[in-house]
């Protein structure tokens, strides 16, 4: 079963892209049926999408079902993403995976849950959201706390002011026109302007690193353990299964050990200075 | 600034400082002193607080009500760039000369402040040295995080892309 187990995780399988949707200029959302003989992935978890004759490129599910559906949002940002928006609703791109380690979710239980996304970091978030908008991460309570450079790089707007409004959510961009509802300022303004009790408080952090490392040190200041802070971090993924050593930060393969780590793991790894 | 003020007493004014996150810490007397260059302020909606290169006479404490932060010019026209809300303080160029704004200030939702006069301070600062102290520590407090923020702001924080 090994062999079978490799062979699934080291070989793309093709898969049709089912729906495509533009989300931002630059960004879009596919969707896709997980073939029956590919696991179901977990909230946090990514997969590496293969263009053919371009490239293979890590990337979070931003949705997880009904059945075996999932959502890739994907930005254009290089070749092989390009390449992977470019195909249409019918086309096949290759598939590997899920990998890595997702949310903790079961941690959450009967805890105070922030969610903190800031940019793109939305979509990996975007599972544990429509669970807690469910009323199925058992948490005590769910605030939504959202950052983008402006109103027009918010991802997934209907959801914020629709189908997540049960939700707490509050959003805010760096600089807005005045016609703007939410709030203006970076994303760590959102949690200080709520009352916040460490002890019972949970923190999920989403983001480009430097913005979920600007967030998870004023959190930990704020009095939350590095433990109950998780972020997931974006590395060079390539084989997916602790291989290649390509993801490797400090002592972790962040494609096995991560993408989601806790602060207490991450921060000394962050604090070292690349050159 | 247009703002009407309300009639209050000492003791008033300084109870309601002391729910002031920034503010609330100091001492009672430091907070009397405080109170007796403040009145309660009204502000509509729309009306305009500060307005850049004019005499920045007053901060506020704000109570409730939102107040935007604004610059403008072309080609963006004017972009909030800031948004205050109820326990925060606008006005920060009171403190230093030439005690001109540096930015415009809009109220977008109709609220209530404190509005501290900044000469009155100033001079009380100027007679009483240990208020001065932690008048201008505690300023020296909201400056530095001001000052943070701003520089996250300008690290563009979400244009490097997750996921990809």
């Amino acid at each position: 079963m090994e062999t079978e187990t490799n062979v699934l995780t080291m070989t793309p399988t093709f898969v049709p892209i089912d729906d495509a949707r533009q989300d931002l200029s630059d960004t879009a959302t596919i969707s896709m049926q997980i073939p029956q003989e590919l696991p179901l992935p977990v909230a946090g978890q990514f997969a590496m999408l293969w263009a053919p004759g371009v490239g293979e490129v890590p990337i979070s599910y931003s949705a997880i079902g009904p059945g075996r559906s999932v959502e890739h949002t994907i930005r254009d940002v290089g070749a092989t993403t390009k390449a992977l928006l470019g195909k249409k609703v019918g086309e096949f791109i290759g598939v590997r995976g899920p990998f890595g380690r997702g949310w903790q979710l079961d941690e959450l239980a009967d805890r105070d849950v922030l969610l903190i996304a800031g940019g793109l970091g939305l979509a990996p978030l975007r599972p544990v959201i429509e669970e807690a908008s469910r009323g199925d991460l058992g948490a005590r309570s769910v605030r939504l706390l959202v950052g983008a450079r402006n109103p027009t790089a918010l991802l997934y707007p209907d959801q914020l002011m629709d189908r997540w409004s049960n939700l707490d959510t509050r959003v805010s961009v760096d600089m807005a026109p005045a016609s703007w509802p939410g709030g203006v300022g970076p994303v760590t303004t959102l949690f200080e302007r709520i009352d916040i009790d460490p002890e019972t408080t949970s923190a999920l952090v989403c983001g480009p690193e430097i913005m979920m490392a600007v967030v998870s040190r004023k959190l930990v200041a704020a009095g939350l353990g590095p433990r109950d802070v998780q972020i997931s971090l974006e590395r060079n993924m390539q084989c997916g299964i602790g291989h290649c050593g390509h993801c490797q930060l400090g002592s972790l393969f962040t494609c096995v050990d991560g993408p989601v780590v806790d602060w207490a793991s991450a921060a000394p790894l962050l604090d070292v200075r690349e050159r | 600034m247009n703002s009407s003020t309300t009639p209050a007493t000492l003791s008033q004014l300084a109870e309601a400082l002391a729910l002031n996150p920034l503010l609330g810490g100091l001492r009672p007397e430091f907070r009397q002193m405080i109170a007796g260059c403040a009145v309660v302020s009204e502000f509509e909606k729309g009306e305009r607080l500060l307005s850049i290169g004019e005499p920045c006479d007053y901060f506020w404490l704000i109570r409730d009500g939102r107040v935007d932060v604004e610059i403008h010019g072309a080609p963006f026209g004017t972009l909030t760039i800031g948004r205050l809300e109820r326990g925060e303080i606008l006005g920060l160029s009171w403190i230093a000369t030439p005690f001109t704004a540096e930015f415009d200030a809009t109220a977008v939702e109709s609220g209530t402040a404190i509005q501290v006069d900044a000469a009155c301070l100033r001079a009380e600062c100027g007679s009483h040295h240990e208020l001065g102290r932690v008048v201008y520590q505690s300023f020296a407090t909201l400056i530095r995080d001001r000052l943070h923020a701003t520089r996250i702001q300008l690290l563009d924080l979400y244009e490097r892309q997750y996921g990809n």
